[in-house]
């Protein structure tokens, strides 16, 4: 009963689609540092906040242009004191509106009052199902049993429960555990979503990948559980794509239905397209018409006229649009190229090396780097 | 199949609602939407969680008077959106 076409604008001369997602990145302010963050490395330099008029002026806009979902994340969104004023906002213009939080910064009292604005969903994430683990990964100590709390005020509220599990090499293994802890909490879904390597994460690459063995007795937990419960939570399993022989459909194509809005304003194709050496457009400069529409950086992989081989002329270069354009430039320095988890594409031996490295150290502690404005001022002043 | 007596509700976080920019009806939840094709939207829009599958394919024979296989095709539609727990029996 579902239709996968989309309804089309004649722009430009070609057929594009309206935007039906928005991801609003309030701020890149955060109480944790968990070091598979997607956010960019460069978060020190990007502290100049849109104020709360702009935020709405956003929200108008994207509504106006087709936006029927709407994510407010971060950083921690949390941090913004304004967030409940944007949630009325969204309500009252009909989008279907997610908070997308660590929990921390949550109180009982403001679980209500988001509720009262109308807001439809919240996400809590954890690192992990024990706080051991927890707290090693997101560099505080009162945080799992604050995520706890605020995962029951969230049931209690009337929310669906969505938690949101980032899964790697120290975590992995406790999938069973984190399934009990989400049965324990009502969970309605349950995302085990492995990390993908952008940003921080792909700094931390080595000391995150799992190995293939960890991989697979994860999914065998998983489907494990679908058929005892058919009826019961219902499961994601995001597997990482590095072990893929196809990469994914980034954002389901470029340009095509996914908007980012960062803090300072920075409009993105996807929230990790700051990777990318491009010069995005800012809502304080330009309307998100003009955009999603007519931007250079919206337009430059629309479509496949921009595709090299093997990509340009793949049978399947529809399906998944030749993956992802930041992973594609992170790792063999060309937005251009296919993306190199495709076992097609004349890189991949990048990725089997970053794979046998990872399963060559599986066993011994990698260091890694925390996400916090302290490394990232390290990091832009290295270069 | 749905019972003919069965009250259809959509399930608890789901929202419909008519999209200008997309010239349809979509189903909201957590992170998801879903386009829903004319016919669809027109039985979605009758689920109220009061009328059973009865009333609604009652309701929809007399806006539509002259499409054919109005009753198949809603129990077929209820059926395949109770197997994707877009909606709930009472």
């Amino acid at each position: 009963m579902t239709s996968a076409g989309l309804n089309s604008a004649e722009t430009g001369g070609s057929l594009v689609s309206p935007p039906l997602w928005l991801l609003a990145e309030l701020t890149y302010r955060c109480p944790l540092q968990c070091p598979y963050c997607s956010n960019p490395l460069q978060i020190a330099d990007l502290k100049d906040e849109l104020s709360k008029d702009d935020w709405l002026s956003v929200l108008r806009q994207a509504r106006e242009l087709g936006a029927a979902q709407l994510g407010f994340s971060g950083g921690e969104p949390l941090v913004r004191g304004d967030l409940e004023e944007l949630v009325v906002e969204a309500r009252g213009l009909g989008y279907y509106s997610n908070l997308i939080t660590s929990g921390v910064g949550l109180s009982e009292k403001r679980v209500a009052a988001l509720r009262d604005a109308g807001l439809d969903h919240i996400q809590v994430s954890f690192q992990s199902s024990d706080s051991e683990v927890n707290e090693l990964l997101s560099g505080s100590r009162k945080a799992f049993e604050q995520k706890l709390r605020m995962a029951e005020a969230v049931k209690a509220h009337g929310y669906p429960m969505v938690l949101n599990f980032v899964l790697h090499r120290h975590n992995i293994d406790q999938v069973e555990e984190i399934l009990q802890l989400s049965e324990r909490l009502k969970a309605d879904y349950v995302e085990l979503a492995n990390v993908q390597y952008h940003g921080w994460a792909l700094e931390n690459r080595e000391a995150l990948i799992p190995s293939r063995e960890q991989l697979e007795r994860a999914e065998v937990v998983t489907n494990a559980y679908r058929q005892r419960h058919p009826e019961g939570m219902t499961l994601y399993f995001v597997v990482p794509d590095y072990y893929e022989e196809r990469p994914k459909p980034c954002m389901n194509g470029w340009g095509n239905m996914f908007l980012t809005i960062a803090p300072d304003g920075a409009a993105l194709p996807c929230h990790s397209a700051r990777d990318l050496p491009m010069n995005f457009p800012n809502v304080r400069e330009h309307s998100l018409k003009d955009i999603w529409y007519e931007s250079e950086p919206f337009n430059v992989f629309r479509g496949d006229d921009w595709m090299k081989e093997p990509c340009r002329s793949c049978p399947e270069k529809d399906k998944d649009h030749g993956g992802c354009r930041c992973q594609a430039y992170l790792l063999t320095g060309d937005a251009r190229n296919a993306d190199p988890v495709c076992t097609l594409s004349p890189d991949r031996g990048l990725i089997d090396d970053a794979l046998a490295t990872a399963n060559h150290h599986a066993r011994q502690p990698v260091p890694m780097l925390f996400r916090n404005m302290a490394n990232s001022d390290q990091l832009i002043a290295s270069g | 199949m749905p019972e003919m007596n069965a009250v259809p509700a959509l399930r608890a976080h789901y929202r419909l609602q008519w999209e200008p920019a997309q010239d349809c009806h979509v189903l909201l939840y957590p992170e998801g939407m879903i386009k829903l094709n004319g016919s669809a939207g027109e039985i979605m829009s009758c689920v109220d969680g009061e009328r059973s599958v009865e009333q609604i394919i009652s309701a929809l024979q007399t806006r539509f008077p002259d499409a054919p296989g109005v009753a198949e095709d809603t129990l077929e539609f209820f059926t395949v959106a109770h197997d994707k727990r877009w909606l709930e029996f009472g």
